[in-house]
């Protein structure tokens, strides 16, 4: 889903608690016993993940709705 | 839901029922859509059409009795449509030279035909075309019996002999000067006995005297006894039609009506039944409205205006093809529709009852794959206006409903469809706004007040004061029970929610001695109604009405009333609520849909949450039907209504209001601000009246959100409440979990309290609360401990 938003665009951002920049990994996402992995902008010390406001409104709102469906 | 239910709502819907003129037709020309297509100008598919149900267009356009005029809808409105004349401009302008017979390949079988006259002809076009072999037995020197006693002004021979060229191209053979009837007796001496043995059917189209065939068995009355539904005689292979018919089934009415139109459709359906007993399967299933039947369908006329045709018209008349447009286009285009006419829902789906309800069984049955009508069974307000204004009382609003009820069941209702809904149910039945008390001072209570908790969430003031009203007119004897009725779990189809409400329900009914309930909400009425049949209720504006005092107000112009949906059935309510008004001293102007025929405001059945733009549609037509100031009694109407612009009052801005302040202008009361409300609503209740505090907060409620006004919006929109972003910033803060724009030093965070995942993203400020610069959320579950 990393096509979804442009990570360029989250450079500045570091996870607060380690203080080290975020970097792109695959990631779990799952809905309703489906599982995609995922690039995403993680700690890679705490594993905290940034999902994108694009990409949750986006993307991830339509995989939610064919889920659902499904 | 099971399939009978499902199938007898379906069969209950008439849109698919022939207009009047198809169905009285005996050989049901499709007037409506041969109308359809030559008013918009093609000619062609119109003709098409019309040969279709007519094998001899030319002949029946000249010489048709034309039933379908005395039952067209326009007959009334200017006359009823000229279709025998827009038959011959089909012809005129819509013939090509090009034009070919299909014909199957040709099979072993054989059929005679005796008799040339139109229903023998039928008979012959149609088994020829199917590919069996035909031969036609004329008693007379040539084919078209009857037809050549028309006059010749009216059928021009030319005309005649043209249509019956392709009785030759359809290699039908023709014996003429062959007569059946008279001579010989019983058995295999006959010509009837002859012809059965060398042909595999045997198709009787003779005249008036074919009594005297022998073979046949006799009815009762001495006619040849003929199978009303199949036309079959005593003999399997014998079918027969025509004026044979007619004096066997018309008897002792010697009167023979000549009707070609009635000879083609017999006809036609002694082929039907020719060729399912040569192909050995059974003459009898599936056999419905054939010939001439009274239909259905109701079309609703009352806006149609009256217009005659272009020009004076009998069945010699000529159009050229503007006039044929213009004829064709007074077509009514018979339909249905009185649902889909009042409900934007309906209309936006682009279909009907019994095609939605179609698609729903289908929906419900899907195993793998995608149930593409789980948003429209889940958009449905559940309001009944459909069945209040269909002809036979269809009602979507218990089919989807029951097809909710069945989508839990299954456990494929998707989650998010009310979960906010449901959750907004769960704080107002929590310890936020959840109380029950008898009056101050008192240990039980004969009336209990149940506001509800949509009204306590917009206008929480109003609670406090009709509670202060209740209590001074019942010698102070009225308890509070501040929670929701259940509503959105009944929507939701969450039986299990709801009864889990009812029961809590329940409980603190039977502490406070079972009083009467007093409900100002229609949809609390409603619920009460449905699913507590035990409890004694009162609508709270029959108690205002009968006791309140009303000043005087001023009203600068009329206003109109809004009734809720829920009220549909309860016309006191109706008639409280414009008594009220009336003895404040408002002139009232009634929308064109109202009291029993209302409609909704896109709350009802949870739609607003299950499909937004289709919510939005509803809202505005309601608001666009009248200019004046709405009054309505459902706290989510006035505020749906007055979110997109639409001055509108709850009734008790005049029975409670500030007269001086434009309350019609008031905004819309967002969704944290509700919670805030029915909290505070319950802190000072308690506190004024009973002396009691709240219990304790969670260490999220002192977090302080500064929100400016876009992203109030943007949170608005969002669904995403105060409460939710209090969540997220007091784990973040307490745990350090969060990420840190170098550049602009906004924090984002998220945090799932429940089934949603939301984030924030933000900045401390020196006073200690917090800037949100953005709010947004997704279902989807991140990283681990996702299951694969």
């Amino acid at each position: 889903m990393s096509e979804y938003f442009d990570p360029a665009k989250y450079e500045g951002w570091v996870c607060a608690d380690c203080n080290i920049p975020l970097q792109l990994s695959k990631v779990d996402v799952s809905y309703l016993g489906n599982s995609f992995p995922v690039d995403l902008l993680k700690c890679p010390n705490c594993g905290l993940v940034l999902i994108p406001e694009e990409l949750a409104l986006g993307k991830m709102a339509e995989v939610e709705k064919a889920l659902e469906d499904k | 839901m099971d399939q009978k239910q499902l199938r007898e709502q379906e069969n209950r819907c008439i849109q698919e029922q022939a207009p009047a003129c198809a169905a009285i037709c005996p050989a049901h020309v499709d007037v409506r859509g041969i109308a359809a297509e030559i008013a918009k100008g093609d000619v062609v598919a119109a003709l098409k059409l019309y040969r279709k149900a007519v094998p001899f267009p030319g002949i029946i356009s000249r010489i048709c009795d034309q039933p379908c005029k005395a039952v067209c809808l326009r007959k009334d409105l200017g006359g009823s449509i000229e279709i025998a004349a827009l038959e011959r401009a089909c012809l005129e302008f819509g013939s090509s030279s090009e034009e070919t017979v299909k014909q199957l390949p040709r099979k072993s079988k054989t059929v005679a035909v005796i008799g040339g006259g139109i229903s023998g002809l039928t008979v012959a076009h149609d088994l020829a075309r199917k590919g069996w072999g035909v031969v036609i037995f004329e008693a007379g020197d040539r084919l078209g019996g009857g037809l050549w006693k028309s006059p010749p002004d009216l059928l021009p021979r030319d005309v005649l002999i043209n249509d019956l060229k392709i009785i030759e191209e359809l290699e039908i053979e023709v014996r003429l000067n062959m007569s059946v009837g008279g001579s010989g007796a019983n058995g295999h001496g006959t010509f009837l006995g002859k012809l059965s043995q060398e042909f595999d059917a045997i198709f009787l189209g003779v005249g008036p005297h074919s009594s005297e065939i022998p073979d046949l068995q006799m009815n009762d009355n001495g006619q040849i006894a003929i199978d009303p539904l199949t036309f079959q005689t005593s003999n399997e292979k014998v079918f027969a039609g025509g004026d044979v018919l007619r004096v066997s089934t018309l008897y002792p009415n010697r009167e023979l009506k000549h009707s070609a139109i009635l000879s083609i459709s017999d006809g036609r359906r002694a082929a039907v039944s020719i060729d399912r007993f040569l192909q050995k399967v059974s003459l009898t299933a599936s056999r419905v409205n054939e010939g001439s039947y009274e239909t259905k369908l109701y079309t609703n006329t009352s806006t149609t205006t009256s217009q005659a045709p272009l020009i004076e018209t009998d069945l010699s008349t000529r159009y050229n093809i503007e006039v044929a447009e213009t004829e064709a286009a007074r077509c009514i285009q018979c339909e249905c529709l009185e649902c889909v006419k009042v409900c934007p829902y309906l209309d936006h789906y682009k279909g009907y009852p019994k095609k939605y309800i179609r698609e729903t069984y289908n929906n419900l049955a899907i195993v793998m794959g995608t149930r593409h009508s789980n948003q429209f069974i889940n958009t449905c307000a559940l309001c009944g206006l459909c069945a209040e204004v269909c002809p036979t009382d269809v009602n979507m609003g218990e089919v989807c409903h029951e097809a909710r009820v069945t989508m839990v069941d299954q456990k494929r209702m998707p989650p998010s469809a009310h979960d906010f809904a449901l959750r907004d149910m769960a704080f107002s039945n929590g310890e936020k706004f959840a109380l029950a008390h008898s009056a101050p001072g008192l240990d039980s209570a004969s009336y209990v007040f149940f506001p509800g908790c949509q009204l306590s969430g917009s206008t929480p003031e109003y609670v406090e004061k009709s509670y202060a009203f209740l209590r001074e007119n019942f010698d102070n004897n009225v308890g509070l029970m501040l929670r929701c009725c259940g509503a959105p779990a009944d929507w939701a189809a969450r039986k299990d929610l709801f009864a889990q409400s009812q029961n809590e329900f329940y409980a603190e009914y039977e502490k406070l001695g079972k009083p009467k309930v007093i409900l100002s909400c229609s949809s609390c009425y409603q619920m009460f109604q449905k699913h507590y049949p035990d409890v004694e209720i009162v609508s709270f504006w029959d108690v205002m009405n009968e006791h309140g005092k009303f000043k005087k107000r001023e009203f600068p112009a009329p206003i109109t009333i809004h009734d809720p949906c829920s009220t549909r059935r309860e016309s006191h309510i109706h008639d409280s609520i414009r008594e009220i008004i009336t003895k404040m001293g408002g002139e009232i102007q009634e929308l064109p849909l109202s009291r029993e025929k209302t409609e909704c405001c896109s709350f009802g059945g949870v739609m607003w949450l299950a499909n937004r733009p289709v919510a939005e549609k509803m809202v505005q037509q309601r608001i666009n039907e009248s200019p004046l100031d709405y009054v309505t009694y459902c706290a989510m109407c006035r505020d749906f209504f007055a979110r997109k612009g639409k001055r509108t009052l709850h009734i008790f801005d005049y029975i409670f209001g500030e007269e001086k302040s434009d309350l019609a202008a008031a905004p819309a009361v967002g969704f944290s601000q509700r919670h805030e409300n029915r909290a505070r609503l319950k802190e000072k209740l308690l506190r004024d009246l009973w002396s009691e505090t709240m219990p304790d907060s969670g260490a999220f409620e002192s977090i302080r959100l500064v929100l400016p006004e876009d992203v109030q919006k943007q949170v608005e929109d969002r669904l995403i409440l105060v409460e939710d972003m209090q969540k997220v910033i007091e784990y973040a803060e307490r745990t350090g979990k969060r990420m840190l724009n170098n550049s602009t030093k906004h924090y984002l965070a998220y945090f799932k309290p429940n089934s949603v995942t939301y984030w924030v993203e933000y900045t401390k400020n020196d006073d200690g609360s917090f800037l949100i610069y953005k709010a947004y959320s997704h279902r989807m579950e991140v990283g681990i401990g996702a299951p694969k």
